[in-house]
């Protein structure tokens, strides 16, 4: 779930990163304002909009129900989708810190030597924002597999689909005796945290040893 | 064929309106204080600057015409840039920065390893750019530029970032690149050490705009230019190697239409250098002295007489039969020889004051 919600999320992560250091146009701060949204809103206001706007009845959501029989309300999709949603202002905020990094002027070079604008992305400016794009990703993996409040809202808490750790764990409190089951789901958690946190340091330290910072 | 750049360009606290046409293939040295337009200049010219109005003719192609609304965008000019701070790729081998140019360019004269070899990065070839010295990224950097296949070079003060050392390990590697590649190259400096070496023309570039042009003897020996003004000021004479004396230890050299004897020179018959006599050791004369040390009584003609109130001296423009010299001398020594513009001198000048700049 959280590995669909990163591989389908990055991609855009980036490219929504790349276009807001890149470029200047009339709509750029609505754009970083609604990028960043997730971030400041309640997270079930964030889960009822997706409902709103991707459920059965609503606007994208009939589409995809209708087109191509894509229910994502209440689905392992629906929870990625919610997930990847709350995660994507914590990729676009450290690709983007990692591309305005980018020395520019190694692009104005790439343009000298004959590269064109997606030639210079692709071959210059995202292998250099590279660490920042792995340790975004990382981090929104994290957030992915301990989100709450918008896959709860969007996509329910369905043991196996759409449950994410802290359901789970929420779900054990609730059964008497289930304790000892939280207590060991945290740990998880936990480990899975400082885990993700050392492989991303080391990550970083290593590309950034590559590009020779 | 020629080289020729116009471009008009407001700032908002300046105004540049560069005109120059030079011949190509060959070395164009901009010379100028920092803040004159130099940089501007090269950037225009590659491109990445968009002046308010401009035309870039390079051997009959014209990469940029605001009047007849051309401009070709810096990845379609196929113009080479080496920048001051090279700008190698820090995630690419040096043999794939080198690469980067040539695998996106249409194939053209110049060879892999040729420029390998001309440049020395042969040893390089597999290391990372982070752990070159600063020497060895500009090579690396000049060399990604030239396989790039460019129809004109530009190298915005490839050298001011490197220390003494360093530039005198990267220099003669441009003096032989310049004889082995037949190309247009346009060379940013504020250094006339430089300038003396590499330079077949010259542009003097000053509060934005072009003070003198031509070759690098004509401007250097221009006594109503700023460059007369400068301590080193000095004529560049480009020499033949006319004969050796190995008895005396001496080796005469022919330039500009004169004789010159220098301390001898590990040099064949009949090769080119170049030679540069600074202003202040020249000594003017009226009459050829006798029992004197001085090899080199140089006849000529005063051609101007350019008074500098600041130092108290004087700075004197010799024609010589085809060039020139100069001679700083205090204003006393103008009035006591009795000279004028028009009138005969003769230039003394030491063996071992004549500075010969690497045979080519």
């Amino acid at each position: 779930m959280a590995a669909r919600a990163v591989g389908f999320g990055l991609p855009v992560a980036v490219l929504t990163a790349w276009v807001l250091t890149r470029y200047r146009f009339p709509g750029r701060p609505l754009l970083s304002a609604l990028v960043h949204l997730p971030l400041v809103l309640p997270p079930v206001v964030t889960g009822w909009l997706l409902l709103i706007i991707f459920g059965i009845r609503g606007p994208i959501g009939s589409l995809l129900h209708d087109w191509f029989g894509i229910r994502l309300v209440f689905t392992t999709a629906g929870a990625s989708l919610a997930a990847g949603v709350m995660a994507f202002p914590v990729m676009v905020r450290a690709i983007r810190l990692s591309l305005e990094a980018a020395d520019p002027g190694l692009e104005q070079a790439a343009r000298t030597l004959g590269a064109g604008r997606l030639d210079r992305l692709f071959n210059v400016t995202l292998p250099l924002a590279s660490p920042g794009i792995l340790v975004g990703g990382l981090v929104a993996y994290a957030t992915c597999l301990g989100e709450f409040g918008a896959v709860i809202t969007f996509a329910a808490n369905i043991p196996g689909e759409t449950q994410t750790l802290p359901l789970a764990i929420y779900t054990a409190l609730q059964v008497p005796g289930g304790e000892a089951k939280a207590a060991e789901l945290s740990l998880v958690s936990i480990t899975l945290a400082v885990v993700g946190l050392l492989l991303s340091e080391w990550i970083g330290k290593r590309l950034n040893t590559a590009l020779g910072r | 064929m020629s080289l020729a750049i116009r471009l008009r360009h407001g700032f908002p606290s300046t105004r540049l309106e560069i005109d120059f046409a030079v011949p190509s293939p060959g070395v164009t040295v901009l010379f100028g204080p920092s803040g004159a337009g130099k940089s501007t200049t090269i950037a225009v010219a590659a491109g990445l600057l968009r002046p308010d109005a401009c035309r870039v003719e390079v051997d009959g192609q014209v990469l940029a015409d605001t009047d007849s609304g051309v401009w070709l965008p810096p990845e379609r000019r196929r113009v080479g840039l080496v920048f001051q701070d090279a700008r190698l790729f820090p995630h690419m081998s040096v043999a794939t920065n080198l690469r980067f140019g040539m695998r996106r360019a249409p194939a053209g004269p110049v060879r892999f390893d040729e420029v390998v070899e001309l440049l020395g990065v042969r040893a390089l070839l597999t290391r990372r750019p982070h752990t070159l010295s600063g020497g060895e990224r500009q090579r690396v950097a000049i060399g990604r530029a030239l396989l790039a296949q460019p129809r004109l070079l530009l190298m915005d003060e490839p050298l001011a970032s490197l220390d003494a050392a360093r530039k005198a390990e990267i220099l003669p590697y441009l003096a032989r690149l310049k004889t082995a590649l037949r190309l247009p190259v346009i060379y940013v400096t504020h250094a006339l050490d430089e300038a003396s070496r590499l330079a077949d023309s010259m542009v003097l570039i000053e509060a934005g705009r072009v003070l003198g042009c031509g070759t690098l003897p004509e401007i250097a020996a221009r006594a109503d230019l700023p460059l007369a003004q400068r301590d080193d000021a000095g004529a560049l004479l480009l020499c033949q190697v006319a004969e050796h004396d190995p008895g005396r230890e001496l080796t005469r050299l022919e330039g500009g239409g004169a004789s010159f004897w220098v301390p001898l020179m590990d040099a064949k018959l009949r090769s080119e250098c170049r030679i540069r006599i600074p202003a202040r050791e020249v000594i003017l004369a009226s009459r050829p002295p006798d029992a004197i040390s001085l090899h080199n009584v140089v006849p000529g003609t005063v051609r101007r007489i350019v008074a500098q109130a600041a130092r108290r001296s004087v700075v004197v423009e010799i024609a010589l039969p085809s060039g020139a010299l100069l001679a700083r001398v205090t204003p006393d020594a103008i009035i006591r020889l009795g000279l004028s513009p028009g009138g005969p001198v003769l230039a003394l000048i030491k063996s071992t004051s004549i500075e010969v700049l690497g045979a080519e």
